[in-house]
């Protein structure tokens, strides 16, 4: 992993010198993982997201901000097809993850491997043990399940917490223990890339910092998509930001870069907090 | 104290005790009801009346084993042929049905609920007691699974969903394709309000009486297998009810304090899955 972290290092003072190109610009990447071109995404007759192209780099954070209603959300479901459980909605654009097409894989191959976690946590009705385990036993594993179940609460950091009661209700557990949890049940079928969905938007401070500090953990394993309204937050995980706005990708750069030294006025708008 | 707020005090009393008395005149219905069934019937009611055969006229004891027996067969046959239906319908319309389809069933379905019993015991008489030229177990059973069929059907569907759409997407988004989505998540959410609608639309049809008038008929015997005429409790107490004997007016009020009994235990158990369901989530 540390030379990929190398290897980023070693290139990004060449990409601060391309700035002078137009923007949405895609940050230099030592490996892509992701990489999207002229998207487009439709919701029956309307458009909502138009030509968005960005790539993102393997085991890096990258962070989506904007308004509400902007489409990063979109963006986020387009990238493991969970837009598709929506009637008449409709993606158009070249979507690679490591070269293959992601509007052509088997659904739930994708989903296996782009793992999601959502907004407002939601674990099964089942045990804390049955819930990391679900996605193994869907995905046909056979070895066995309570070490890999161990394995992964371990990651999402709440095994401690949970290792007496794994029998009993995750309902029981709290909002940001919740959350933990659906992060582990993500882990346990081992994926590639993780979404995040405003991860930290029901949850306290102290929550949102454990899950933060999870997220600089989980980057050595796997790529990380974080939607988030936070801008701190952004600041504080992302390797690259990318700004949206009405459905469009205004800007995508190096998080410093973002945060520090915009390219585009809307972006410095929208960080400065003089609309959204 | 003027007389405007007098007046104001009277008329909230006068309403208040209005409104309490009609709200505990509902309850009063069923304490009467059941006061009544014991009062008459209550001296009938011993083991031999919940064992023996009916004895003929005149002759004092027996009882009424054969309708018993009748009615839970009856049941039994009625949940194997509709609660299937009902419940695999009931999993299409909440998970998989388009619009147009969906509300054709939904209506048909709500519209079918709405036919008046006896109806359906001549649409079974028609087509399967003119057939076979016998009444039966049988017919008596596919008319009560017939009715049970549209509550189960919308009962399963409504509580499917209730079932937060969150829950759905976490499963897919681990791979889960919708049918395994569905068995392992949506339904094992929702089977405590699926399993209190089997039982309330059983206790339903317990009670039906016109729809068996033409299909199981009855028979103070035994009755062996599915295919001859059987007794149950509800045509038992009609039959009884009309008699002119008052020993069997007797027997009549004591078999429908069984059956009440019966189907408020059926209705009480219910409620209590029910009320546990929703909040055994957390333990």
């Amino acid at each position: 992993m540390s030379s990929i972290a190398n290897h980023t290092a070693m290139v990004k003072p060449s990409m601060e010198n391309k700035t002078t190109e137009p923007s949405p610009k895609a940050p230099a990447l030592a490996a892509q993982k992701i990489a999207v071109s002229n998207l487009n995404f439709f919701y029956g007759a309307r458009q909502s997201l138009f030509d968005i192209s960005l790539k993102m780099g393997e085991k890096k954070v990258t962070a989506l901000i904007g308004p509400s209603g902007c489409g990063k959300s979109t963006f986020l479901r387009t990238l493991n097809r969970m837009y598709e459980m929506i009637r008449n909605t409709r993606a158009e654009g070249d979507l690679q993850l490591d070269g293959q097409n992601i509007l052509e894989m088997d659904v739930a191959k994708l989903r296996r491997r782009v793992g999601m976690v959502f907004q407002k946590s939601n674990p099964f009705p089942k045990s804390i043990f049955e819930n990391v385990a679900y996605g193994l036993r869907v995905n046909g594993w056979k070895g066995k399940l309570p070490e890999l179940v161990e394995a992964s609460l371990k990651r999402a950091a709440i095994w401690d917490e949970v290792k007496d009661r794994l029998h009993k209700s995750a309902l029981g557990l709290s909002g940001g223990q919740q959350q933990r949890l659906c992060i582990a049940r993500a882990l346990a079928v081992e994926p590639e890339v993780l979404l995040l969905d405003e991860p930290c938007s029901a949850l306290d401070p102290i929550a949102t910092a454990k899950i933060e500090e999870l997220l600089f953990v989980l980057k050595d394993s796997c790529t990380i998509v974080i939607v988030t309204h936070n801008m701190q937050q952004a600041a504080r995980v992302a390797d690259d930001t990318g700004f949206f706005l009405m459905g469009k990708l205004i800007e995508f750069n190096d998080t410093a870069v973002i945060f520090k030294n915009p390219a585009r006025k809307e972006t410095e708008d929208y960080i400065t907090g003089r609309f959204g | 104290m003027s007389f405007r707020y007098a007046w104001r005090k009277f008329v909230n009393v006068v309403m208040l005790s209005l409104t309490g008395v009609c709200a505990l005149s509902a309850v009063f219905v069923l304490i009467f009801i059941l006061g009544n069934l014991v009062y008459y019937g209550g001296s009938n009611l011993n083991w031999a009346f919940l064992t023996r055969l009916p004895r003929p006229v005149g002759e004092t004891g027996g009882g009424m084993g054969n309708a018993i027996v009748g009615s839970a067969k009856l049941l039994f046959l009625a949940a194997i042929t509709g609660v299937p239906v009902g419940l695999i319908g009931g999993v299409y319309l909440a998970e998989y049905g388009g619009k147009t389809f969906s509300f054709l069933v939904r209506y048909t379905a709500d519209l079918l609920n709405g036919v008046p019993s006896v109806v359906m015991g001549i649409f079974i008489y028609t087509v399967v007691v003119i057939p076979m030229k016998k009444f039966s177990a049988l017919a008596g059973g596919l008319a009560l699974g017939v009715m049970l069929m549209p509550i189960v059907l919308r009962s399963t569907e409504q509580f499917l969903r209730a079932v937060p759409g969150s829950l759905r997407e976490g499963a897919m988004a681990l791979g889960a394709r919708k049918w395994r989505t569905v068995l392992t998540v949506v339904i094992p959410a929702a089977y405590k309000g699926i399993a209190t609608g089997v039982l309330l639309s059983l206790a339903r049809v317990a009670g039906e009486t016109a729809p068996l008038i033409f299909t199981s008929f009855g028979n103070p015997f035994w009755s062996h297998g599915w295919n001859d005429p059987t007794d149950t409790l509800p045509v038992v107490i009609w039959r009884y009810a009309l008699s002119p004997y008052d020993d069997w007016h007797r027997q009549a009020w004591a078999a429908g304090f069984i059956l009440l009994g019966l189907v408020l235990l059926v209705n009480i158990s219910a409620k209590l899955i029910l009320s546990r369901g929703m909040s055994s989530g957390r333990a």
